[in-house]
Protein backbone atom coordinates (compact mmCIF):
# COMPACT_ATOMS: atom_id res chain seq x y z
CA UNK A 1 0.00 0.00 0.00
CA UNK A 2 2.59 2.75 0.65
CA UNK A 3 4.98 1.77 -1.48
CA UNK A 4 2.03 2.11 -4.57
CA UNK A 5 1.43 5.32 -3.61
CA UNK A 6 4.90 6.39 -2.43
CA UNK A 7 5.16 7.89 -5.80
CA UNK A 8 2.35 9.71 -5.74
CA UNK A 9 3.37 11.34 -2.37
CA UNK A 10 6.80 12.25 -3.35
CA UNK A 11 5.55 14.23 -6.49
CA UNK A 12 2.75 15.72 -4.68
CA UNK A 13 5.43 16.55 -1.98
CA UNK A 14 7.77 18.19 -4.65
CA UNK A 15 5.47 20.41 -6.38
CA UNK A 16 3.74 22.17 -2.97
CA UNK A 17 7.40 22.83 -2.11
CA UNK A 18 8.22 23.83 -5.57
CA UNK A 19 5.05 26.09 -5.20
CA UNK A 20 6.31 27.44 -1.92
CA UNK A 21 10.15 28.32 -2.79
CA UNK A 22 8.71 29.73 -5.90
CA UNK A 23 6.12 32.18 -3.88
CA UNK A 24 9.16 32.92 -1.19
CA UNK A 25 11.98 33.63 -3.77
CA UNK A 26 10.07 35.62 -6.54
CA UNK A 27 8.56 38.28 -4.30
CA UNK A 28 5.29 37.45 -6.26
CA UNK A 29 2.52 39.22 -4.87
CA UNK A 30 0.09 36.40 -2.57
CA UNK A 31 -2.82 37.96 -4.67
CA UNK A 32 -1.01 37.12 -8.23
CA UNK A 33 0.08 33.37 -6.76
CA UNK A 34 -0.66 32.78 -3.46
CA UNK A 35 1.64 30.41 -1.08
CA UNK A 36 0.54 26.67 -0.30
CA UNK A 37 -0.02 28.00 3.59
CA UNK A 38 -2.33 30.51 2.73
CA UNK A 39 -4.43 29.19 0.01
CA UNK A 40 -4.37 25.74 3.14
CA UNK A 41 -5.88 28.35 5.85
CA UNK A 42 -8.05 30.06 3.58
CA UNK A 43 -9.46 26.37 2.31
CA UNK A 44 -9.93 26.00 6.47
CA UNK A 45 -11.60 29.08 6.94
CA UNK A 46 -13.87 28.77 4.37
CA UNK A 47 -14.50 25.08 6.04
CA UNK A 48 -15.31 26.69 9.13
CA UNK A 49 -18.07 28.75 8.10
CA UNK A 50 -19.54 26.22 5.68
CA UNK A 51 -19.37 28.42 2.34
CA UNK A 52 -17.04 25.76 0.54
CA UNK A 53 -18.93 23.22 1.53
CA UNK A 54 -22.35 24.68 0.64
CA UNK A 55 -21.10 25.85 -2.76
CA UNK A 56 -19.74 22.21 -3.56
CA UNK A 57 -22.84 20.77 -2.83
CA UNK A 58 -24.58 22.47 -5.00
CA UNK A 59 -22.01 22.46 -7.89
CA UNK A 60 -21.95 18.51 -7.37
CA UNK A 61 -25.66 17.97 -7.32
CA UNK A 62 -25.45 19.95 -10.98
CA UNK A 63 -22.42 17.59 -12.13
CA UNK A 64 -24.59 14.52 -10.83
CA UNK A 65 -27.97 15.52 -12.27
CA UNK A 66 -26.35 16.63 -15.18
CA UNK A 67 -24.96 13.16 -15.58
CA UNK A 68 -27.82 11.34 -15.10
CA UNK A 69 -30.16 13.23 -17.69
CA UNK A 70 -27.27 13.00 -20.37
CA UNK A 71 -26.01 9.72 -19.42
CA UNK A 72 -29.94 8.60 -20.00
CA UNK A 73 -30.58 10.17 -22.88
CA UNK A 74 -27.51 8.90 -24.25
CA UNK A 75 -28.02 5.60 -23.69
CA UNK A 76 -31.20 5.27 -24.71
CA UNK A 77 -30.72 7.36 -28.12
CA UNK A 78 -27.70 5.54 -28.36
CA UNK A 79 -28.99 2.16 -28.44
CA UNK A 80 -31.52 2.87 -30.58
CA UNK A 81 -29.38 4.23 -32.92
CA UNK A 82 -27.20 1.22 -33.12
CA UNK A 83 -29.89 -0.88 -33.38
CA UNK A 84 -31.51 0.97 -36.58
CA UNK A 85 -29.47 2.20 -39.40
CA UNK A 86 -32.49 4.16 -40.65
CA UNK A 87 -33.11 6.32 -37.21
CA UNK A 88 -28.97 6.74 -37.41
CA UNK A 89 -29.49 8.31 -41.18
CA UNK A 90 -31.69 10.50 -40.01
CA UNK A 91 -30.15 11.83 -37.19
CA UNK A 92 -26.71 11.57 -37.26
CA UNK A 93 -26.50 15.17 -39.41
CA UNK A 94 -28.21 17.14 -36.34
CA UNK A 95 -25.72 14.92 -33.57
CA UNK A 96 -22.53 16.20 -35.61
CA UNK A 97 -23.64 19.39 -35.92
CA UNK A 98 -24.29 20.03 -32.26
CA UNK A 99 -21.29 18.55 -31.67
CA UNK A 100 -19.70 21.55 -33.92
CA UNK A 101 -20.80 23.99 -31.68
CA UNK A 102 -18.88 23.89 -28.57
CA UNK A 103 -20.97 24.61 -25.07
CA UNK A 104 -19.40 27.17 -23.58
CA UNK A 105 -21.03 29.06 -27.04
CA UNK A 106 -23.91 28.02 -26.19
CA UNK A 107 -23.90 28.24 -22.05
CA UNK A 108 -25.18 31.99 -22.35
CA UNK A 109 -28.30 31.00 -24.24
CA UNK A 110 -28.79 28.46 -22.11
CA UNK A 111 -28.42 30.44 -18.77
CA UNK A 112 -31.31 33.21 -20.47
CA UNK A 113 -33.50 30.50 -21.58
CA UNK A 114 -33.42 28.36 -18.48
CA UNK A 115 -32.49 31.16 -15.82
CA UNK A 116 -29.75 31.43 -13.28
CA UNK A 117 -30.54 28.65 -11.31
CA UNK A 118 -29.61 24.95 -11.11
CA UNK A 119 -31.75 23.75 -14.54
CA UNK A 120 -29.23 25.83 -16.83
CA UNK A 121 -26.22 24.12 -15.22
CA UNK A 122 -27.94 20.94 -15.04
CA UNK A 123 -28.45 21.16 -19.15
CA UNK A 124 -25.21 22.18 -20.07
CA UNK A 125 -23.73 19.49 -18.11
CA UNK A 126 -26.32 17.12 -19.79
CA UNK A 127 -25.21 18.44 -23.42
CA UNK A 128 -21.34 17.92 -22.38
CA UNK A 129 -21.49 14.65 -21.20
CA UNK A 130 -23.87 13.33 -23.83
CA UNK A 131 -21.82 12.94 -26.67
CA UNK A 132 -18.87 10.68 -25.17
CA UNK A 133 -21.62 8.37 -23.99
CA UNK A 134 -23.42 8.70 -27.04
CA UNK A 135 -20.68 7.59 -29.43
CA UNK A 136 -19.58 4.87 -26.91
CA UNK A 137 -23.17 3.30 -26.78
CA UNK A 138 -23.56 2.76 -30.22
CA UNK A 139 -19.83 1.74 -30.73
CA UNK A 140 -20.41 -0.98 -27.80
CA UNK A 141 -24.19 -2.26 -29.13
CA UNK A 142 -22.62 -2.50 -32.43
CA UNK A 143 -19.44 -4.65 -31.43
CA UNK A 144 -21.51 -7.28 -29.57
CA UNK A 145 -20.97 -10.16 -31.98
CA UNK A 146 -23.83 -11.48 -33.99
CA UNK A 147 -22.60 -15.24 -32.89
CA UNK A 148 -23.83 -14.46 -29.27
CA UNK A 149 -27.38 -13.22 -31.03
CA UNK A 150 -27.47 -16.39 -33.14
CA UNK A 151 -27.00 -18.46 -29.52
CA UNK A 152 -29.67 -16.27 -27.99
CA UNK A 153 -31.83 -16.72 -30.87
CA UNK A 154 -31.15 -20.88 -31.10
CA UNK A 155 -32.39 -20.44 -27.80
CA UNK A 156 -35.76 -18.67 -28.18
CA UNK A 157 -34.57 -16.32 -25.66
CA UNK A 158 -36.84 -12.82 -25.32
CA UNK A 159 -35.38 -9.11 -26.47
CA UNK A 160 -35.04 -8.21 -22.99
CA UNK A 161 -32.89 -11.42 -22.47
CA UNK A 162 -31.62 -10.66 -25.21
CA UNK A 163 -30.23 -6.71 -24.27
CA UNK A 164 -29.61 -8.26 -20.00
CA UNK A 165 -27.60 -11.14 -21.23
CA UNK A 166 -25.97 -10.26 -24.25
CA UNK A 167 -26.03 -6.53 -25.38
CA UNK A 168 -25.61 -4.82 -21.70
CA UNK A 169 -22.61 -7.23 -21.01
CA UNK A 170 -20.62 -7.35 -24.02
CA UNK A 171 -20.96 -3.34 -24.44
CA UNK A 172 -20.28 -2.41 -20.82
CA UNK A 173 -16.90 -2.02 -21.30
CA UNK A 174 -16.67 0.83 -24.31
CA UNK A 175 -19.88 2.19 -22.63
CA UNK A 176 -17.84 3.05 -19.18
CA UNK A 177 -15.25 4.02 -21.07
CA UNK A 178 -17.84 6.73 -22.35
CA UNK A 179 -18.94 7.28 -19.21
CA UNK A 180 -15.15 7.80 -18.29
CA UNK A 181 -14.92 10.89 -20.30
CA UNK A 182 -18.10 12.26 -19.54
CA UNK A 183 -18.11 12.02 -15.88
CA UNK A 184 -14.60 14.57 -16.40
CA UNK A 185 -16.46 16.99 -18.90
CA UNK A 186 -19.21 16.71 -16.68
CA UNK A 187 -17.48 19.24 -14.15
CA UNK A 188 -16.27 21.52 -16.97
CA UNK A 189 -19.95 21.60 -17.84
CA UNK A 190 -21.38 22.76 -14.78
CA UNK A 191 -18.31 25.46 -14.02
CA UNK A 192 -18.65 26.52 -17.51
CA UNK A 193 -22.44 27.32 -16.86
CA UNK A 194 -22.22 28.77 -13.38
CA UNK A 195 -18.91 31.35 -14.55
CA UNK A 196 -21.75 32.10 -17.24
CA UNK A 197 -24.26 33.82 -14.23
CA UNK A 198 -24.91 32.30 -11.32
CA UNK A 199 -25.54 32.50 -7.40
CA UNK A 200 -23.84 29.93 -6.04
CA UNK A 201 -21.81 26.87 -6.88
CA UNK A 202 -18.25 26.60 -7.02
CA UNK A 203 -18.09 28.67 -10.34
CA UNK A 204 -19.64 31.37 -8.66
CA UNK A 205 -17.27 31.09 -5.92
CA UNK A 206 -14.01 30.81 -8.72
CA UNK A 207 -15.65 34.26 -9.83
CA UNK A 208 -16.13 35.67 -6.51
CA UNK A 209 -12.62 35.63 -5.61
CA UNK A 210 -11.53 36.62 -8.79
CA UNK A 211 -13.53 39.74 -8.11
CA UNK A 212 -12.53 40.37 -4.76
CA UNK A 213 -8.47 39.48 -5.50
CA UNK A 214 -9.19 36.93 -3.07
CA UNK A 215 -6.49 34.84 -5.22
CA UNK A 216 -6.30 31.71 -2.11
CA UNK A 217 -9.88 31.24 -2.67
CA UNK A 218 -9.94 31.32 -6.19
CA UNK A 219 -6.98 28.08 -5.46
CA UNK A 220 -8.97 26.69 -3.09
CA UNK A 221 -11.94 26.83 -5.61
CA UNK A 222 -9.72 25.10 -8.50
CA UNK A 223 -8.46 22.28 -6.32
CA UNK A 224 -12.07 21.35 -4.64
CA UNK A 225 -13.04 20.45 -8.65
CA UNK A 226 -10.11 18.86 -9.08
CA UNK A 227 -10.78 16.76 -6.08
CA UNK A 228 -14.18 16.48 -7.43
CA UNK A 229 -13.25 15.65 -11.35
CA UNK A 230 -10.63 12.53 -9.65
CA UNK A 231 -13.47 11.20 -7.19
CA UNK A 232 -15.93 11.25 -10.48
CA UNK A 233 -13.24 9.07 -12.68
CA UNK A 234 -12.75 7.18 -9.56
CA UNK A 235 -16.25 5.90 -9.20
CA UNK A 236 -16.25 4.91 -12.82
CA UNK A 237 -13.21 2.93 -12.03
CA UNK A 238 -14.66 1.29 -9.31
CA UNK A 239 -17.48 0.13 -11.30
CA UNK A 240 -15.07 -0.59 -14.06
CA UNK A 241 -12.95 -2.97 -11.91
CA UNK A 242 -16.30 -4.60 -10.56
CA UNK A 243 -18.04 -4.94 -13.71
CA UNK A 244 -15.04 -5.62 -15.92
CA UNK A 245 -13.23 -8.24 -13.84
CA UNK A 246 -13.22 -10.94 -16.49
CA UNK A 247 -10.94 -8.67 -18.89
CA UNK A 248 -8.03 -8.20 -17.08
CA UNK B 1 -36.89 -47.26 -30.94
CA UNK B 2 -39.94 -45.57 -32.99
CA UNK B 3 -39.44 -44.78 -36.66
CA UNK B 4 -41.93 -41.88 -36.97
CA UNK B 5 -39.65 -39.30 -37.67
CA UNK B 6 -39.26 -36.25 -35.59
CA UNK B 7 -38.04 -34.20 -38.24
CA UNK B 8 -39.36 -34.20 -41.60
CA UNK B 9 -37.72 -31.54 -44.42
CA UNK B 10 -39.50 -31.12 -47.31
CA UNK B 11 -38.09 -29.61 -50.28
CA UNK B 12 -36.10 -26.77 -48.75
CA UNK B 13 -33.91 -24.09 -50.74
CA UNK B 14 -32.49 -20.91 -49.46
CA UNK B 15 -31.13 -17.97 -51.67
CA UNK B 16 -29.37 -15.23 -50.12
CA UNK B 17 -29.53 -12.18 -52.01
CA UNK B 18 -27.17 -10.09 -53.40
CA UNK B 19 -25.41 -7.97 -56.62
CA UNK B 20 -25.97 -10.37 -58.96
CA UNK B 21 -29.81 -11.69 -58.62
CA UNK B 22 -29.34 -14.28 -55.84
CA UNK B 23 -26.92 -17.23 -54.42
CA UNK B 24 -28.53 -19.83 -54.40
CA UNK B 25 -27.29 -22.52 -51.37
CA UNK B 26 -29.56 -24.68 -50.63
CA UNK B 27 -31.84 -26.25 -53.52
CA UNK B 28 -34.20 -28.57 -52.93
CA UNK B 29 -32.65 -30.68 -49.75
CA UNK B 30 -35.29 -33.21 -48.19
CA UNK B 31 -35.09 -35.87 -45.73
CA UNK B 32 -36.40 -37.11 -42.58
CA UNK B 33 -34.60 -37.61 -39.17
CA UNK B 34 -36.37 -40.49 -36.88
CA UNK B 35 -36.00 -39.69 -33.31
CA UNK B 36 -32.07 -40.52 -31.43
CA UNK B 37 -30.75 -40.57 -35.06
CA UNK B 38 -27.40 -39.36 -35.44
CA UNK B 39 -27.13 -37.68 -38.60
CA UNK B 40 -23.96 -36.21 -40.13
CA UNK B 41 -24.07 -33.71 -43.05
CA UNK B 42 -20.79 -33.89 -45.51
CA UNK B 43 -19.77 -31.55 -48.06
CA UNK B 44 -17.72 -29.53 -49.54
CA UNK B 45 -17.34 -25.74 -48.62
CA UNK B 46 -19.87 -23.19 -49.81
CA UNK B 47 -22.66 -26.35 -50.18
CA UNK B 48 -24.89 -24.71 -47.71
CA UNK B 49 -24.54 -26.61 -44.62
CA UNK B 50 -24.32 -24.45 -42.48
CA UNK B 51 -27.36 -22.61 -44.24
CA UNK B 52 -29.06 -26.06 -43.23
CA UNK B 53 -28.50 -25.73 -40.07
CA UNK B 54 -29.45 -22.37 -39.00
CA UNK B 55 -32.75 -22.58 -41.24
CA UNK B 56 -33.83 -25.50 -38.98
CA UNK B 57 -32.71 -23.58 -35.62
CA UNK B 58 -34.82 -21.05 -36.78
CA UNK B 59 -32.59 -18.24 -37.00
CA UNK B 60 -33.21 -17.70 -41.04
CA UNK B 61 -36.31 -18.66 -42.82
CA UNK B 62 -35.88 -20.81 -45.74
CA UNK B 63 -36.84 -19.06 -49.64
CA UNK B 64 -38.68 -22.04 -50.02
CA UNK B 65 -39.97 -25.51 -48.90
CA UNK B 66 -40.87 -26.10 -45.22
CA UNK B 67 -39.51 -28.45 -42.40
CA UNK B 68 -41.64 -29.89 -39.41
CA UNK B 69 -41.10 -31.48 -35.92
CA UNK B 70 -42.98 -34.45 -35.29
CA UNK B 71 -44.49 -33.07 -32.03
CA UNK B 72 -45.68 -30.66 -33.40
CA UNK B 73 -44.65 -27.62 -31.68
CA UNK B 74 -41.53 -25.77 -32.07
CA UNK B 75 -38.39 -28.23 -30.81
CA UNK B 76 -35.85 -26.81 -27.94
CA UNK B 77 -32.31 -26.54 -29.65
CA UNK B 78 -29.51 -27.00 -28.69
CA UNK B 79 -26.75 -25.65 -30.96
CA UNK B 80 -22.97 -26.26 -30.91
CA UNK B 81 -20.90 -23.32 -33.14
CA UNK B 82 -17.62 -24.10 -34.92
CA UNK B 83 -16.51 -21.12 -32.80
CA UNK B 84 -17.04 -22.31 -28.88
CA UNK B 85 -19.42 -18.76 -28.72
CA UNK B 86 -19.04 -18.66 -25.46
CA UNK B 87 -19.52 -15.30 -23.28
CA UNK B 88 -16.45 -13.67 -22.76
CA UNK B 89 -17.77 -12.35 -18.90
CA UNK B 90 -19.36 -15.34 -18.11
CA UNK B 91 -17.23 -18.48 -16.10
CA UNK B 92 -17.63 -21.97 -17.26
CA UNK B 93 -20.87 -23.07 -15.00
CA UNK B 94 -22.88 -19.42 -15.79
CA UNK B 95 -21.88 -19.77 -19.53
CA UNK B 96 -23.80 -23.60 -19.43
CA UNK B 97 -26.56 -22.30 -17.56
CA UNK B 98 -27.13 -20.15 -19.89
CA UNK B 99 -29.99 -21.63 -20.95
CA UNK B 100 -31.72 -22.69 -18.19
CA UNK B 101 -31.66 -19.26 -17.33
CA UNK B 102 -33.56 -18.29 -20.17
CA UNK B 103 -35.97 -20.94 -19.60
CA UNK B 104 -36.17 -19.15 -16.15
CA UNK B 105 -35.23 -22.43 -14.01
CA UNK B 106 -34.44 -20.89 -10.51
CA UNK B 107 -30.80 -20.75 -9.50
CA UNK B 108 -30.35 -23.56 -7.46
CA UNK B 109 -31.49 -26.22 -10.28
CA UNK B 110 -29.28 -24.52 -12.72
CA UNK B 111 -26.36 -24.74 -10.67
CA UNK B 112 -27.48 -28.30 -9.67
CA UNK B 113 -27.46 -29.00 -13.54
CA UNK B 114 -25.00 -27.20 -14.44
CA UNK B 115 -22.56 -29.11 -12.03
CA UNK B 116 -23.64 -32.32 -13.51
CA UNK B 117 -22.91 -31.45 -16.94
CA UNK B 118 -19.30 -30.19 -16.15
CA UNK B 119 -19.07 -33.75 -14.96
CA UNK B 120 -20.09 -35.66 -17.88
CA UNK B 121 -17.92 -33.09 -19.99
CA UNK B 122 -15.07 -33.63 -17.78
CA UNK B 123 -14.55 -30.40 -16.78
CA UNK B 124 -14.75 -30.89 -12.71
CA UNK B 125 -12.31 -28.16 -11.38
CA UNK B 126 -12.78 -25.40 -13.96
CA UNK B 127 -16.44 -24.43 -13.04
CA UNK B 128 -15.23 -20.99 -12.06
CA UNK B 129 -13.12 -20.15 -14.77
CA UNK B 130 -13.26 -17.78 -17.32
CA UNK B 131 -13.01 -18.56 -21.14
CA UNK B 132 -10.28 -17.33 -21.93
CA UNK B 133 -8.55 -19.47 -19.57
CA UNK B 134 -9.66 -22.74 -21.28
CA UNK B 135 -8.01 -24.54 -24.58
CA UNK B 136 -9.82 -24.91 -27.67
CA UNK B 137 -10.76 -27.91 -26.95
CA UNK B 138 -12.43 -27.09 -23.03
CA UNK B 139 -14.17 -24.18 -24.58
CA UNK B 140 -15.74 -26.96 -27.11
CA UNK B 141 -16.57 -29.09 -24.33
CA UNK B 142 -18.41 -26.16 -22.70
CA UNK B 143 -19.87 -25.28 -25.70
CA UNK B 144 -21.24 -29.02 -25.89
CA UNK B 145 -22.35 -29.11 -22.36
CA UNK B 146 -24.42 -25.97 -22.74
CA UNK B 147 -26.41 -27.51 -25.60
CA UNK B 148 -27.52 -30.14 -23.69
CA UNK B 149 -28.01 -28.60 -20.24
CA UNK B 150 -31.70 -28.12 -21.43
CA UNK B 151 -32.21 -31.80 -22.89
CA UNK B 152 -32.83 -30.30 -26.07
CA UNK B 153 -35.06 -31.93 -28.78
CA UNK B 154 -32.72 -31.25 -31.15
CA UNK B 155 -28.69 -31.10 -30.93
CA UNK B 156 -27.22 -29.34 -33.82
CA UNK B 157 -23.95 -29.39 -34.43
CA UNK B 158 -21.67 -27.10 -37.11
CA UNK B 159 -18.35 -28.84 -37.49
CA UNK B 160 -17.81 -28.28 -33.33
CA UNK B 161 -14.63 -29.83 -33.71
CA UNK B 162 -13.00 -28.07 -36.99
CA UNK B 163 -10.58 -26.28 -34.70
CA UNK B 164 -9.51 -28.39 -32.66
CA UNK B 165 -5.71 -30.47 -32.66
CA UNK B 166 -5.88 -34.07 -34.02
CA UNK B 167 -5.69 -35.40 -30.69
CA UNK B 168 -7.99 -33.83 -28.71
CA UNK B 169 -10.82 -34.01 -31.58
CA UNK B 170 -10.35 -38.05 -31.72
CA UNK B 171 -10.85 -37.59 -27.96
CA UNK B 172 -13.95 -35.70 -28.30
CA UNK B 173 -15.17 -37.86 -30.36
CA UNK B 174 -15.40 -40.28 -27.79
CA UNK B 175 -16.52 -38.32 -25.45
CA UNK B 176 -19.70 -37.27 -27.84
CA UNK B 177 -20.81 -40.38 -28.46
CA UNK B 178 -20.66 -41.65 -24.94
CA UNK B 179 -22.96 -38.12 -23.91
CA UNK B 180 -25.11 -39.23 -26.80
CA UNK B 181 -25.62 -42.99 -26.03
CA UNK B 182 -26.27 -41.54 -22.38
CA UNK B 183 -28.53 -38.60 -23.17
CA UNK B 184 -30.06 -39.97 -26.49
CA UNK B 185 -30.39 -36.97 -28.17
CA UNK B 186 -31.42 -36.51 -31.87
CA UNK B 187 -28.30 -34.77 -34.01
CA UNK B 188 -27.19 -33.23 -36.75
CA UNK B 189 -23.81 -32.46 -37.40
CA UNK B 190 -21.84 -30.42 -40.32
CA UNK B 191 -18.33 -31.80 -40.64
CA UNK B 192 -15.94 -31.89 -43.45
CA UNK B 193 -14.41 -35.36 -41.90
CA UNK B 194 -15.16 -38.57 -43.31
CA UNK B 195 -13.56 -40.21 -40.44
CA UNK B 196 -15.83 -37.89 -37.78
CA UNK B 197 -19.14 -38.66 -40.02
CA UNK B 198 -17.70 -42.53 -39.79
CA UNK B 199 -17.33 -42.21 -36.13
CA UNK B 200 -20.53 -41.05 -34.69
CA UNK B 201 -22.95 -41.48 -37.24
CA UNK B 202 -25.92 -43.56 -37.67
CA UNK B 203 -26.25 -41.97 -41.35
CA UNK B 204 -24.18 -39.80 -43.54
CA UNK B 205 -26.01 -37.14 -45.69
CA UNK B 206 -23.79 -35.47 -48.69
CA UNK B 207 -24.41 -32.58 -50.20
CA UNK B 208 -23.24 -31.60 -53.83
CA UNK B 209 -21.38 -28.37 -54.41
CA UNK B 210 -23.11 -25.13 -54.49
CA UNK B 211 -25.94 -25.11 -54.65
CA UNK B 212 -26.29 -28.09 -52.23
CA UNK B 213 -28.73 -31.06 -52.84
CA UNK B 214 -28.29 -34.54 -51.22
CA UNK B 215 -26.00 -36.72 -53.81
CA UNK B 216 -26.18 -39.49 -51.24
CA UNK B 217 -27.83 -40.75 -47.95
CA UNK B 218 -25.33 -43.42 -46.35
CA UNK B 219 -26.64 -45.76 -43.48
CA UNK B 220 -23.38 -46.19 -41.22
CA UNK B 221 -24.07 -49.79 -40.01
CA UNK B 222 -21.18 -50.11 -37.69
CA UNK B 223 -21.36 -51.95 -34.55
CA UNK B 224 -21.39 -49.47 -31.25
CA UNK B 225 -19.36 -48.55 -29.44
CA UNK B 226 -17.59 -47.56 -32.35
CA UNK B 227 -13.76 -47.73 -30.93
CA UNK B 228 -10.88 -46.29 -32.16
CA UNK B 229 -9.36 -49.00 -33.95
CA UNK B 230 -12.63 -49.19 -36.02
CA UNK B 231 -11.05 -47.42 -38.79
CA UNK B 232 -9.39 -50.28 -39.77
CA UNK B 233 -12.04 -52.49 -40.51
CA UNK B 234 -12.92 -53.88 -43.75
CA UNK B 235 -16.62 -52.11 -43.68
CA UNK B 236 -15.52 -48.90 -42.23
CA UNK B 237 -12.97 -48.91 -45.62
CA UNK B 238 -15.36 -49.54 -47.83
CA UNK B 239 -18.15 -46.71 -46.18
CA UNK B 240 -14.59 -44.50 -45.99
CA UNK B 241 -14.17 -45.09 -50.11
CA UNK B 242 -17.75 -44.85 -50.71
CA UNK B 243 -18.28 -41.34 -49.19
CA UNK B 244 -14.82 -39.99 -50.42
CA UNK B 245 -15.79 -41.09 -53.88
CA UNK B 246 -19.00 -38.72 -53.34
CA UNK B 247 -17.54 -35.75 -52.39
CA UNK B 248 -16.15 -33.71 -55.20
N1 LIG C 1 -25.96 -14.51 -44.63
C1 LIG C 1 -25.54 -14.78 -45.89
N2 LIG C 1 -25.62 -13.85 -46.85
C2 LIG C 1 -25.22 -14.09 -48.11
N3 LIG C 1 -24.68 -15.26 -48.50
C3 LIG C 1 -24.56 -16.24 -47.59
C4 LIG C 1 -24.97 -16.05 -46.22
N4 LIG C 1 -24.71 -17.18 -45.54
C5 LIG C 1 -24.17 -18.03 -46.43
N5 LIG C 1 -24.08 -17.49 -47.65
C6 LIG C 1 -23.56 -18.13 -48.85
O1 LIG C 1 -24.23 -19.36 -49.03
C7 LIG C 1 -23.33 -20.36 -49.42
C8 LIG C 1 -23.42 -21.51 -48.45
O2 LIG C 1 -22.91 -21.08 -47.20
P1 LIG C 1 -22.77 -22.04 -45.95
O3 LIG C 1 -22.13 -21.26 -44.88
O4 LIG C 1 -24.08 -22.64 -45.67
O5 LIG C 1 -21.77 -23.13 -46.52
P2 LIG C 1 -21.09 -24.34 -45.77
O6 LIG C 1 -21.48 -25.57 -46.48
O7 LIG C 1 -21.39 -24.26 -44.32
O8 LIG C 1 -19.57 -24.03 -46.06
P3 LIG C 1 -18.29 -24.33 -45.12
O9 LIG C 1 -18.05 -25.78 -45.24
O10 LIG C 1 -17.21 -23.53 -45.74
O11 LIG C 1 -18.64 -23.89 -43.73
C9 LIG C 1 -21.97 -19.73 -49.48
O12 LIG C 1 -21.67 -19.44 -50.82
C10 LIG C 1 -22.11 -18.46 -48.71
O13 LIG C 1 -21.30 -17.45 -49.26
MG1 LIG D 1 -20.25 -23.89 -42.55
Amino acid sequence: MLKRFFPILLSILTFLLGWDLLTRLSGIPNFILPSPLSVWSRFLRAMQDGSLLHHTAITLTEIVLGLIVGVLFATVLGYALAKSRALEKVLSPYLVASQAIPVIAIAPLLVIWLGDGILSKVVICALIVFFPVLVNTIVGVRSVPTALYDLMNSLHASRAQIFWKVEAPASLSVFLGGLRIGATLSVIGAIVGELVDAESGLGFLLQLGDFQYDTPMVFVAVFTLIALALMLYGAVRLLENKFLKWQN
Amino acid sequence: MSHAPILTIRNLSAVFQNENGGLRALDDVSFNVRPREFVCVLGPSGSGKTTLLRILAGLIPPTSGSFTFGRGRQPSIGMVFQQANLMPWRTVIENIKLPLEVNQMDEASARKKAIEMIELVGLQGFEDSLPRDLSGGMAQRVAIARALIHDPDLLLLDEPFASLDAMTRERMWTELSRIWQARQKTVIMVTHSINESLFLADRVLVLTQRPGKIKMDVAVDLPRPRKDDIRYTSNFGKLARKLRGAIE
